[in-house]
Protein backbone atom coordinates (compact mmCIF):
# COMPACT_ATOMS: atom_id res chain seq x y z
CA UNK A 1 0.00 0.00 0.00
CA UNK A 2 2.86 2.45 0.23
CA UNK A 3 3.79 2.46 -3.44
CA UNK A 4 0.53 5.39 -3.86
CA UNK A 5 1.97 8.75 -5.05
CA UNK A 6 5.20 7.51 -6.39
CA UNK A 7 5.41 9.08 -10.15
CA UNK A 8 6.81 6.48 -12.68
CA UNK A 9 8.61 8.21 -15.07
CA UNK A 10 7.10 11.66 -16.58
CA UNK A 11 3.86 10.90 -18.78
CA UNK A 12 2.75 12.58 -21.85
CA UNK A 13 0.23 14.71 -19.91
CA UNK A 14 2.74 16.20 -17.39
CA UNK A 15 4.92 16.98 -20.19
CA UNK A 16 2.09 18.43 -22.10
CA UNK A 17 0.53 19.92 -19.26
CA UNK A 18 3.22 20.65 -16.79
CA UNK A 19 1.24 20.40 -13.04
CA UNK A 20 -1.40 23.08 -14.44
CA UNK A 21 -4.95 21.90 -13.24
CA UNK A 22 -3.85 20.18 -9.79
CA UNK A 23 -6.30 21.30 -7.14
CA UNK A 24 -4.39 23.35 -4.74
CA UNK A 25 -5.65 24.13 -1.15
CA UNK A 26 -6.99 27.40 -1.39
CA UNK A 27 -5.61 28.26 2.25
CA UNK A 28 -8.86 27.67 3.73
CA UNK A 29 -8.71 28.15 7.49
CA UNK A 30 -11.08 25.35 8.57
CA UNK A 31 -13.62 26.92 10.75
CA UNK A 32 -13.84 24.65 14.07
CA UNK A 33 -17.03 25.94 15.32
CA UNK A 34 -19.01 24.48 11.92
CA UNK A 35 -17.66 21.66 12.31
CA UNK A 36 -20.20 19.49 14.50
CA UNK A 37 -18.76 15.34 14.21
CA UNK A 38 -15.81 14.33 14.63
CA UNK A 39 -15.27 12.64 10.96
CA UNK A 40 -15.68 16.22 9.20
CA UNK A 41 -12.58 16.84 6.65
CA UNK A 42 -12.03 20.31 5.18
CA UNK A 43 -8.65 21.80 3.04
CA UNK A 44 -6.41 18.38 2.57
CA UNK A 45 -8.18 15.37 3.70
CA UNK A 46 -6.13 11.78 3.78
CA UNK A 47 -7.98 9.01 2.13
CA UNK A 48 -8.00 5.43 0.96
CA UNK A 49 -9.52 4.73 -3.30
CA UNK A 50 -9.39 1.04 -4.54
CA UNK A 51 -8.51 1.47 -7.89
CA UNK A 52 -7.92 -1.39 -10.27
CA UNK A 53 -7.23 -3.77 -7.21
CA UNK A 54 -5.15 -1.71 -5.44
CA UNK A 55 -5.45 0.30 -2.65
CA UNK A 56 -4.19 3.87 -3.47
CA UNK A 57 -3.55 6.52 -0.46
CA UNK A 58 -3.42 9.68 -0.97
CA UNK A 59 -3.88 13.20 0.56
CA UNK A 60 -5.61 15.82 -1.48
CA UNK A 61 -8.38 18.83 -1.05
CA UNK A 62 -11.87 17.86 0.24
CA UNK A 63 -13.68 19.31 -3.03
CA UNK A 64 -11.17 17.09 -5.49
CA UNK A 65 -13.66 15.10 -7.82
CA UNK A 66 -12.86 11.32 -8.33
CA UNK A 67 -11.86 12.51 -11.75
CA UNK A 68 -9.50 14.88 -10.66
CA UNK A 69 -7.81 12.28 -8.12
CA UNK A 70 -7.68 9.53 -11.20
CA UNK A 71 -6.05 11.90 -13.78
CA UNK A 72 -3.83 14.75 -11.18
CA UNK A 73 -3.07 12.43 -8.25
CA UNK A 74 -3.20 8.73 -9.42
CA UNK A 75 -1.85 9.25 -13.10
CA UNK A 76 -4.50 6.99 -14.39
CA UNK A 77 -4.95 8.98 -17.13
CA UNK A 78 -7.39 6.89 -19.19
CA UNK A 79 -10.50 8.34 -17.65
CA UNK A 80 -11.52 11.80 -19.69
CA UNK A 81 -12.55 14.82 -18.73
CA UNK A 82 -15.03 16.29 -21.54
CA UNK A 83 -17.96 18.51 -19.79
CA UNK A 84 -16.98 18.16 -16.25
CA UNK A 85 -20.75 18.51 -15.49
CA UNK A 86 -22.31 14.53 -15.90
CA UNK A 87 -23.47 15.59 -19.30
CA UNK A 88 -20.78 13.62 -21.76
CA UNK A 89 -19.85 10.08 -20.37
CA UNK A 90 -16.05 10.24 -20.99
CA UNK A 91 -15.14 10.01 -17.34
CA UNK A 92 -17.38 6.85 -16.87
CA UNK A 93 -15.71 4.07 -14.28
CA UNK A 94 -16.91 1.14 -12.80
CA UNK A 95 -17.87 1.97 -9.16
CA UNK A 96 -18.65 -1.45 -7.49
CA UNK A 97 -19.30 -2.83 -11.19
CA UNK A 98 -21.51 -0.11 -11.88
CA UNK A 99 -21.06 2.34 -14.50
CA UNK A 100 -21.08 5.93 -12.81
CA UNK A 101 -19.62 9.67 -13.37
CA UNK A 102 -16.28 10.03 -11.82
CA UNK A 103 -16.39 13.81 -12.55
CA UNK A 104 -19.72 14.15 -10.46
CA UNK A 105 -18.41 12.24 -7.42
CA UNK A 106 -16.39 13.39 -4.59
CA UNK A 107 -13.14 11.52 -4.14
CA UNK A 108 -13.65 11.57 -0.44
CA UNK A 109 -17.04 9.78 -0.96
CA UNK A 110 -15.90 6.74 -3.16
CA UNK A 111 -13.59 5.40 -0.28
CA UNK A 112 -14.34 1.48 0.21
CA UNK A 113 -16.07 1.45 -3.05
CA UNK A 114 -13.99 -0.58 -5.26
CA UNK A 115 -13.41 1.14 -8.35
CA UNK A 116 -12.03 0.23 -12.53
CA UNK A 117 -11.18 2.25 -14.80
CA UNK A 118 -9.87 1.69 -18.17
CA UNK A 119 -6.23 1.27 -16.76
CA UNK A 120 -7.69 -2.21 -15.13
CA UNK A 121 -9.93 -3.49 -17.56
CA UNK A 122 -7.28 -5.41 -19.47
CA UNK A 123 -6.05 -8.92 -17.62
CA UNK A 124 -3.21 -9.27 -15.76
CA UNK A 125 -1.16 -10.47 -18.77
CA UNK A 126 -1.93 -7.52 -20.97
CA UNK A 127 -4.67 -9.33 -23.13
CA UNK A 128 -7.37 -6.87 -23.99
CA UNK A 129 -11.16 -7.31 -22.52
CA UNK A 130 -12.96 -8.09 -25.07
CA UNK A 131 -15.07 -4.83 -25.30
CA UNK A 132 -11.60 -3.33 -25.71
CA UNK A 133 -10.78 -5.76 -28.51
CA UNK A 134 -14.25 -5.45 -30.00
CA UNK A 135 -13.54 -1.56 -30.33
CA UNK A 136 -10.44 -2.07 -32.30
CA UNK A 137 -11.80 -4.32 -34.23
CA UNK A 138 -14.88 -2.73 -35.71
CA UNK A 139 -13.18 1.01 -35.45
CA UNK A 140 -15.48 2.22 -32.97
CA UNK A 141 -13.66 5.41 -32.87
CA UNK A 142 -11.83 8.42 -34.41
CA UNK A 143 -10.09 10.72 -31.94
CA UNK A 144 -10.69 8.62 -28.93
CA UNK A 145 -11.25 11.05 -26.41
CA UNK A 146 -14.70 9.94 -25.49
CA UNK A 147 -13.55 5.71 -25.81
CA UNK A 148 -12.47 4.48 -22.48
CA UNK A 149 -15.96 5.97 -21.20
CA UNK A 150 -17.54 4.52 -24.19
CA UNK A 151 -15.25 1.02 -23.13
CA UNK A 152 -16.31 0.69 -19.63
CA UNK A 153 -20.09 1.94 -20.34
CA UNK A 154 -20.36 -1.01 -22.95
CA UNK A 155 -18.95 -3.33 -20.63
CA UNK A 156 -21.52 -2.48 -17.74
CA UNK A 157 -24.01 -1.83 -20.26
CA UNK A 158 -23.67 -5.95 -21.46
CA UNK A 159 -23.38 -7.05 -17.87
CA UNK A 160 -26.62 -5.07 -17.43
CA UNK A 161 -28.65 -7.39 -19.92
CA UNK A 162 -29.41 -3.89 -21.52
CA UNK A 163 -27.58 -4.72 -24.96
CA UNK A 164 -29.98 -7.21 -26.47
CA UNK A 165 -31.17 -5.55 -29.50
CA UNK A 166 -29.20 -2.30 -31.40
CA UNK A 167 -32.66 -0.08 -30.31
CA UNK A 168 -31.59 -1.39 -26.77
CA UNK A 169 -27.96 -0.26 -27.07
CA UNK A 170 -28.84 3.15 -28.50
CA UNK A 171 -31.05 3.81 -25.59
CA UNK A 172 -28.32 2.33 -22.49
CA UNK A 173 -25.68 4.07 -24.26
CA UNK A 174 -27.12 7.22 -24.56
CA UNK A 175 -24.96 8.60 -21.74
CA UNK A 176 -21.75 8.44 -23.93
CA UNK A 177 -21.55 11.22 -26.37
CA UNK A 178 -19.07 11.12 -29.21
CA UNK A 179 -18.51 13.86 -31.07
CA UNK A 180 -16.91 12.07 -33.91
CA UNK A 181 -20.29 10.09 -34.57
CA UNK A 182 -18.56 6.64 -34.59
CA UNK A 183 -22.01 5.29 -32.63
CA UNK A 184 -22.95 3.36 -35.73
CA UNK A 185 -19.20 1.20 -35.07
CA UNK A 186 -19.50 1.63 -31.56
CA UNK A 187 -22.97 -0.64 -31.64
CA UNK A 188 -21.47 -3.09 -34.10
CA UNK A 189 -18.24 -3.26 -31.59
CA UNK A 190 -20.67 -3.83 -28.65
CA UNK A 191 -22.73 -6.34 -30.05
CA UNK A 192 -19.58 -8.14 -30.85
CA UNK A 193 -18.22 -7.96 -27.31
CA UNK A 194 -21.54 -8.98 -26.05
CA UNK A 195 -21.49 -12.63 -27.62
CA UNK A 196 -17.92 -13.11 -26.79
CA UNK A 197 -18.85 -11.75 -23.08
CA UNK A 198 -21.97 -14.22 -22.93
CA UNK A 199 -20.51 -17.06 -24.61
CA UNK A 200 -17.10 -16.90 -24.32
CA UNK B 1 -15.98 24.87 -5.91
CA UNK B 2 -15.98 26.90 -2.87
CA UNK B 3 -14.42 25.04 0.29
CA UNK B 4 -16.58 23.24 2.23
CA UNK B 5 -16.64 21.00 5.52
CA UNK B 6 -17.15 16.98 4.47
CA UNK B 7 -19.11 15.20 7.26
CA UNK B 8 -20.12 11.56 6.89
CA UNK B 9 -23.53 10.50 8.87
CA UNK B 10 -23.38 6.71 9.88
CA UNK B 11 -27.25 6.66 10.59
CA UNK B 12 -30.04 8.62 10.27
CA UNK B 13 -30.24 10.45 13.70
CA UNK B 14 -26.45 11.38 13.33
CA UNK B 15 -27.58 12.63 9.56
CA UNK B 16 -30.63 14.66 11.33
CA UNK B 17 -28.70 16.14 13.74
CA UNK B 18 -25.71 16.87 11.60
CA UNK B 19 -28.08 18.52 8.86
CA UNK B 20 -30.25 20.30 11.64
CA UNK B 21 -29.55 24.14 9.52
CA UNK B 22 -30.44 22.10 6.33
CA UNK B 23 -33.45 24.15 5.45
CA UNK B 24 -33.76 21.59 2.89
CA UNK B 25 -34.73 23.35 -0.60
CA UNK B 26 -33.35 26.35 0.35
CA UNK B 27 -30.97 27.65 -2.52
CA UNK B 28 -28.68 29.38 0.41
CA UNK B 29 -29.26 26.71 3.12
CA UNK B 30 -25.56 26.25 4.65
CA UNK B 31 -25.79 22.77 4.82
CA UNK B 32 -26.69 20.01 2.05
CA UNK B 33 -27.14 16.31 2.45
CA UNK B 34 -24.60 14.01 -0.22
CA UNK B 35 -26.48 11.18 -1.46
CA UNK B 36 -26.16 10.40 -5.44
CA UNK B 37 -24.42 13.91 -5.73
CA UNK B 38 -25.70 13.99 -9.67
CA UNK B 39 -27.62 17.78 -8.82
CA UNK B 40 -25.79 18.82 -5.42
CA UNK B 41 -22.10 18.56 -7.18
CA UNK B 42 -22.79 19.78 -10.42
CA UNK B 43 -24.40 22.75 -8.63
CA UNK B 44 -21.60 23.20 -6.29
CA UNK B 45 -19.17 23.24 -9.24
CA UNK B 46 -21.28 25.62 -10.86
CA UNK B 47 -21.34 28.00 -7.64
CA UNK B 48 -24.98 27.54 -7.66
CA UNK B 49 -25.37 25.59 -4.35
CA UNK B 50 -22.42 27.08 -1.65
CA UNK B 51 -22.70 24.62 1.48
CA UNK B 52 -20.98 25.21 4.47
CA UNK B 53 -20.74 21.69 5.27
CA UNK B 54 -21.30 18.68 2.97
CA UNK B 55 -22.81 15.89 5.18
CA UNK B 56 -22.17 12.48 2.98
CA UNK B 57 -25.51 10.11 3.73
CA UNK B 58 -24.00 7.10 1.81
CA UNK B 59 -24.01 4.86 4.56
CA UNK B 60 -27.70 4.92 5.14
CA UNK B 61 -28.15 3.42 1.67
CA UNK B 62 -28.01 -0.34 2.98
CA UNK B 63 -31.02 0.56 5.29
CA UNK B 64 -32.66 2.60 2.96
CA UNK B 65 -32.27 0.82 -0.47
CA UNK B 66 -35.31 -1.68 -0.10
CA UNK B 67 -37.97 -2.22 -3.13
CA UNK B 68 -40.86 -4.29 -1.57
CA UNK B 69 -43.93 -5.11 -3.02
CA UNK B 70 -47.07 -5.70 -0.26
CA UNK B 71 -50.95 -5.96 -0.58
CA UNK B 72 -51.09 -2.46 0.88
CA UNK B 73 -48.79 -1.36 -2.24
CA UNK B 74 -45.58 -0.44 -3.07
CA UNK B 75 -42.24 0.92 -0.93
CA UNK B 76 -39.17 2.29 -2.55
CA UNK B 77 -37.18 2.81 -0.05
CA UNK B 78 -35.27 6.64 -0.78
CA UNK B 79 -31.57 5.63 -1.14
CA UNK B 80 -32.81 3.01 -3.86
CA UNK B 81 -30.50 3.48 -7.19
CA UNK B 82 -33.08 5.07 -10.04
CA UNK B 83 -31.57 1.77 -12.45
CA UNK B 84 -32.25 -0.96 -9.10
CA UNK B 85 -35.92 0.72 -9.56
CA UNK B 86 -36.46 1.31 -13.03
CA UNK B 87 -35.62 -2.48 -13.65
CA UNK B 88 -37.46 -3.84 -10.46
CA UNK B 89 -40.00 -7.14 -11.91
CA UNK B 90 -42.57 -5.33 -9.05
CA UNK B 91 -42.22 -2.01 -9.82
CA UNK B 92 -42.68 -3.01 -13.68
CA UNK B 93 -45.99 -5.04 -12.89
CA UNK B 94 -47.47 -2.95 -9.85
CA UNK B 95 -46.89 0.70 -11.07
CA UNK B 96 -45.76 0.89 -14.89
CA UNK B 97 -45.97 4.87 -14.60
CA UNK B 98 -42.68 4.42 -12.07
CA UNK B 99 -40.60 2.41 -13.98
CA UNK B 100 -41.12 4.42 -17.20
CA UNK B 101 -40.61 7.61 -15.56
CA UNK B 102 -36.76 6.44 -14.22
CA UNK B 103 -36.41 4.23 -17.13
CA UNK B 104 -36.76 7.70 -19.59
CA UNK B 105 -35.02 9.82 -17.09
CA UNK B 106 -31.36 10.76 -17.60
CA UNK B 107 -28.39 8.58 -18.50
CA UNK B 108 -27.58 5.18 -17.49
CA UNK B 109 -24.88 6.40 -15.41
CA UNK B 110 -26.47 9.04 -13.98
CA UNK B 111 -29.45 6.61 -13.12
CA UNK B 112 -27.09 4.05 -11.23
CA UNK B 113 -26.15 6.99 -9.45
CA UNK B 114 -28.79 8.77 -8.18
CA UNK B 115 -31.39 7.91 -5.40
CA UNK B 116 -35.31 8.33 -5.65
CA UNK B 117 -35.00 10.59 -2.66
CA UNK B 118 -32.64 12.53 -4.40
CA UNK B 119 -34.41 12.53 -7.13
CA UNK B 120 -37.61 14.22 -6.36
CA UNK B 121 -34.96 17.32 -4.87
CA UNK B 122 -33.50 17.76 -7.84
CA UNK B 123 -33.44 21.46 -8.70
CA UNK B 124 -34.66 23.03 -12.06
CA UNK B 125 -32.49 23.03 -15.42
CA UNK B 126 -33.42 27.17 -15.83
CA UNK B 127 -29.86 28.21 -17.30
CA UNK B 128 -30.56 31.54 -15.22
CA UNK B 129 -30.78 29.72 -12.20
CA UNK B 130 -27.79 27.54 -13.44
CA UNK B 131 -25.94 30.32 -14.40
CA UNK B 132 -24.78 32.72 -11.26
CA UNK B 133 -23.28 35.07 -14.05
CA UNK B 134 -26.53 36.30 -14.15
CA UNK B 135 -27.77 38.55 -11.29
CA UNK B 136 -31.36 37.90 -10.98
CA UNK B 137 -32.86 35.17 -10.55
CA UNK B 138 -34.95 35.07 -7.22
CA UNK B 139 -34.28 31.24 -7.03
CA UNK B 140 -30.19 31.72 -6.46
CA UNK B 141 -30.63 34.80 -5.05
CA UNK B 142 -33.93 35.83 -3.42
CA UNK B 143 -35.47 39.41 -4.36
CA UNK B 144 -33.20 39.76 -7.10
CA UNK B 145 -35.45 39.53 -10.16
CA UNK B 146 -36.43 36.75 -12.76
CA UNK B 147 -34.17 37.14 -16.09
CA UNK B 148 -36.27 34.02 -17.55
CA UNK B 149 -39.57 36.21 -17.68
CA UNK B 150 -38.59 38.40 -20.84
CA UNK B 151 -35.60 36.42 -21.39
CA UNK B 152 -34.75 33.05 -24.12
CA UNK B 153 -38.17 30.82 -21.94
CA UNK B 154 -39.04 28.35 -24.30
CA UNK B 155 -38.44 24.97 -22.06
CA UNK B 156 -40.47 27.30 -18.99
CA UNK B 157 -43.43 26.98 -16.88
CA UNK B 158 -46.44 27.39 -17.79
CA UNK B 159 -48.56 26.50 -14.93
CA UNK B 160 -48.17 27.30 -11.51
CA UNK B 161 -45.87 30.38 -12.28
CA UNK B 162 -45.86 33.76 -10.63
CA UNK B 163 -44.07 36.37 -11.44
CA UNK B 164 -41.25 36.09 -9.22
CA UNK B 165 -40.38 32.82 -10.54
CA UNK B 166 -41.34 30.12 -14.30
CA UNK B 167 -39.04 27.77 -13.65
CA UNK B 168 -39.78 24.84 -14.54
CA UNK B 169 -39.51 21.34 -12.44
CA UNK B 170 -37.65 18.91 -14.03
CA UNK B 171 -38.05 15.36 -13.11
CA UNK B 172 -39.93 12.32 -14.36
CA UNK B 173 -40.06 10.44 -11.28
CA UNK B 174 -42.07 13.05 -8.94
CA UNK B 175 -44.87 13.33 -11.62
CA UNK B 176 -45.46 9.88 -11.68
CA UNK B 177 -45.52 9.81 -7.86
CA UNK B 178 -48.12 12.36 -8.17
CA UNK B 179 -50.48 10.09 -10.53
CA UNK B 180 -50.05 7.46 -7.75
CA UNK B 181 -51.17 9.33 -5.11
CA UNK B 182 -48.30 8.57 -3.51
CA UNK B 183 -46.87 9.41 -0.11
CA UNK B 184 -43.32 10.49 1.34
CA UNK B 185 -41.83 9.36 4.57
CA UNK B 186 -40.05 11.77 6.22
CA UNK B 187 -37.37 11.33 9.66
CA UNK B 188 -36.05 14.59 10.89
CA UNK B 189 -35.18 15.30 14.38
CA UNK B 190 -38.63 15.88 15.38
CA UNK B 191 -39.50 11.80 14.54
CA UNK B 192 -40.85 10.63 11.57
CA UNK B 193 -44.10 11.67 9.53
CA UNK B 194 -46.14 11.02 6.02
CA UNK B 195 -46.98 13.65 3.76
CA UNK B 196 -48.71 13.32 0.07
CA UNK B 197 -46.24 13.96 -2.83
CA UNK B 198 -48.19 16.80 -3.91
CA UNK B 199 -47.03 18.76 -0.43
CA UNK B 200 -43.86 18.03 -0.47
CA UNK B 201 -42.89 21.41 -3.11
CA UNK B 202 -44.08 24.73 -2.47
CA UNK B 203 -46.04 26.68 -5.05
CA UNK B 204 -43.51 29.77 -6.08
CA UNK B 205 -45.14 32.20 -3.88
CA UNK B 206 -43.44 34.90 -4.17
CA UNK B 207 -40.37 33.11 -2.98
CA UNK B 208 -39.07 30.36 -5.36
CA UNK B 209 -35.72 29.93 -3.20
CA UNK B 210 -37.78 27.72 -0.52
CA UNK B 211 -38.17 24.90 -2.74
CA UNK B 212 -40.21 22.20 -0.63
CA UNK B 213 -41.24 21.62 3.08
CA UNK B 214 -38.99 19.61 4.48
CA UNK B 215 -38.12 20.99 8.01
CA UNK B 216 -34.81 21.42 9.00
CA UNK B 217 -32.52 18.25 9.10
CA UNK B 218 -35.57 16.14 8.06
CA UNK B 219 -35.01 13.04 5.64
CA UNK B 220 -36.98 11.70 2.68
CA UNK B 221 -36.71 8.06 3.75
CA UNK B 222 -39.02 6.09 1.64
CA UNK B 223 -42.15 6.35 -0.65
CA UNK B 224 -45.48 4.30 -0.56
CA UNK B 225 -47.47 3.32 -3.55
CA UNK B 226 -50.67 2.29 -2.44
CA UNK B 227 -51.67 -0.65 -4.38
CA UNK B 228 -55.28 0.10 -6.83
CA UNK B 229 -56.34 -1.41 -10.11
CA UNK B 230 -55.08 2.47 -11.52
CA UNK B 231 -51.39 2.09 -10.74
CA UNK B 232 -51.56 -1.32 -12.63
CA UNK B 233 -53.05 0.75 -15.62
CA UNK B 234 -50.62 3.72 -15.45
CA UNK B 235 -47.82 4.86 -17.97
CA UNK B 236 -45.72 8.00 -18.26
CA UNK B 237 -45.71 9.47 -21.57
CA UNK B 238 -42.22 11.69 -22.19
CA UNK B 239 -42.00 13.94 -25.20
CA UNK B 240 -38.65 15.88 -25.71
CA UNK B 241 -36.44 17.14 -27.87
CA UNK B 242 -33.99 14.16 -28.57
CA UNK B 243 -35.00 10.50 -28.30
CA UNK B 244 -33.07 9.59 -25.03
CA UNK B 245 -31.23 11.15 -22.66
CA UNK B 246 -32.82 14.47 -22.48
CA UNK B 247 -35.58 16.61 -20.10
CA UNK B 248 -39.22 16.75 -20.58
CA UNK B 249 -40.82 19.85 -22.95
CA UNK B 250 -43.87 17.77 -22.00
CA UNK B 251 -44.77 14.88 -19.80
CA UNK B 252 -47.89 12.90 -18.79
CA UNK B 253 -48.40 10.41 -15.73
CA UNK B 254 -51.53 8.84 -15.74
CA UNK B 255 -53.27 5.74 -13.62
CA UNK B 256 -56.64 4.74 -14.64
CA UNK B 257 -58.97 2.64 -13.15
CA UNK B 258 -61.84 1.52 -15.72
CA UNK B 259 -65.35 -0.27 -15.53
CA UNK B 260 -65.48 -0.83 -19.07
CA UNK B 261 -65.03 1.92 -20.75
CA UNK B 262 -66.51 4.28 -17.65
CA UNK B 263 -63.78 5.71 -15.58
CA UNK B 264 -63.67 4.98 -11.78
CA UNK B 265 -60.87 6.72 -11.07
CA UNK B 266 -57.93 8.94 -12.76
CA UNK B 267 -54.94 9.64 -11.63
CA UNK B 268 -52.99 12.90 -13.53
CA UNK B 269 -49.34 14.13 -13.40
CA UNK B 270 -47.59 16.30 -15.56
CA UNK B 271 -43.89 17.07 -16.30
CA UNK B 272 -42.38 19.52 -18.02
CA UNK B 273 -45.56 22.45 -17.86
CA UNK B 274 -45.19 23.36 -14.11
CA UNK B 275 -43.59 24.91 -11.62
CA UNK B 276 -43.75 21.82 -9.71
CA UNK B 277 -44.70 18.65 -10.32
CA UNK B 278 -48.46 19.41 -11.17
CA UNK B 279 -51.71 17.04 -10.29
CA UNK B 280 -54.49 18.08 -12.80
CA UNK B 281 -57.28 17.82 -10.24
CA UNK B 282 -60.07 19.44 -13.12
CA UNK B 283 -59.02 16.76 -15.72
CA UNK B 284 -59.35 13.72 -13.42
CA UNK B 285 -62.28 15.39 -12.09
CA UNK B 286 -64.26 16.17 -15.06
CA UNK B 287 -62.93 12.17 -16.26
CA UNK B 288 -64.26 10.28 -13.71
CA UNK B 289 -67.86 8.36 -14.00
CA UNK B 290 -67.99 9.18 -17.67
CA UNK B 291 -66.62 6.89 -20.79
CA UNK B 292 -63.34 7.34 -21.60
CA UNK B 293 -63.50 9.07 -25.38
CA UNK B 294 -61.55 11.07 -26.91
CA UNK B 295 -63.26 14.11 -26.64
CA UNK B 296 -63.73 13.01 -23.14
CA UNK B 297 -59.79 12.82 -23.10
CA UNK B 298 -60.00 16.72 -24.82
CA UNK B 299 -62.07 17.96 -22.67
CA UNK B 300 -59.81 16.83 -19.20
CA UNK B 301 -57.03 18.30 -21.10
CA UNK B 302 -58.66 22.11 -21.71
CA UNK B 303 -58.99 22.17 -17.98
CA UNK B 304 -55.97 20.72 -16.97
CA UNK B 305 -54.03 23.81 -19.17
CA UNK B 306 -56.99 26.19 -18.26
CA UNK B 307 -55.03 27.90 -15.90
CA UNK B 308 -51.56 28.40 -18.31
CA UNK B 309 -49.58 31.34 -18.32
CA UNK B 310 -47.23 32.06 -21.09
CA UNK B 311 -44.50 34.23 -22.10
CA UNK B 312 -43.27 34.46 -25.36
CA UNK B 313 -40.68 31.28 -26.05
CA UNK B 314 -43.08 28.68 -24.47
CA UNK B 315 -46.71 29.75 -26.49
CA UNK B 316 -46.01 26.28 -27.95
CA UNK B 317 -46.46 24.52 -24.27
CA UNK B 318 -49.96 24.86 -23.95
CA UNK B 319 -51.06 22.78 -27.00
CA UNK B 320 -48.07 20.51 -26.84
CA UNK B 321 -49.46 19.46 -23.01
CA UNK B 322 -53.14 18.84 -24.25
CA UNK B 323 -51.82 16.77 -26.97
CA UNK B 324 -49.55 14.79 -24.40
CA UNK B 325 -52.04 14.06 -22.21
CA UNK B 326 -54.31 12.83 -24.41
CA UNK B 327 -52.18 11.16 -25.92
CA UNK B 328 -51.38 9.17 -22.59
CA UNK B 329 -55.01 8.66 -22.08
CA UNK B 330 -55.99 6.75 -24.67
CA UNK B 331 -53.20 4.83 -24.50
CA UNK B 332 -53.60 3.98 -21.04
CA UNK B 333 -57.14 3.15 -21.90
CA UNK B 334 -56.15 0.39 -24.24
CA UNK B 335 -52.93 -0.90 -22.67
CA UNK B 336 -52.11 -4.34 -21.73
CA UNK B 337 -52.51 -4.82 -17.64
CA UNK B 338 -49.53 -7.48 -16.36
CA UNK B 339 -51.63 -9.67 -13.85
CA UNK B 340 -49.78 -11.50 -10.78
CA UNK B 341 -49.40 -11.96 -6.93
CA UNK B 342 -48.18 -8.80 -5.68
Amino acid sequence: MADTNTKTGPSRRHLIGGAAGIATASGLAANAATVAAPQAATGQAEMALTVNGRERRLTVDVRTSLLDALREHLDLTGSKKGCDQGQCGACTVLIEGRRELACLTLAVAAQGRPITTIEGLAGEDGRLHPMQQAFIDNDGFQCGYCTPGQILSAVACVKEGHARTDAEIQEYMSGNLCRCAAYPKIVAAIKQARDQMEHG
Amino acid sequence: MRPFAYEHADDLAQASRLGRDAAQGQTDAPVQFLAGGTTLIDLMKLDVLRPERVVDIGALRARYEAVTAGPDGLHLGAMARMATVADDPAVLRDCPAIAQSLQLAASAQLRNMATLGGNVLQRTRCAYYRDPSWAACNKRRPGSGCTAIDGFNRNFAVLGVDSACISQYPGDFAVALIALDARVLLSGPDGARQIPIGDLHRAADGKPHIETTLKAGELITGFHIPASPAARRSLYLKIRDRQSYEFAVSSAAVALDLDGDTVRHAGIGLGGMAYKPWRAREAEALLVGKPLTEAAAEAAARAAFAGAVTHGGNDFKPELGRRTLVRALMQARTMTIQTGEA
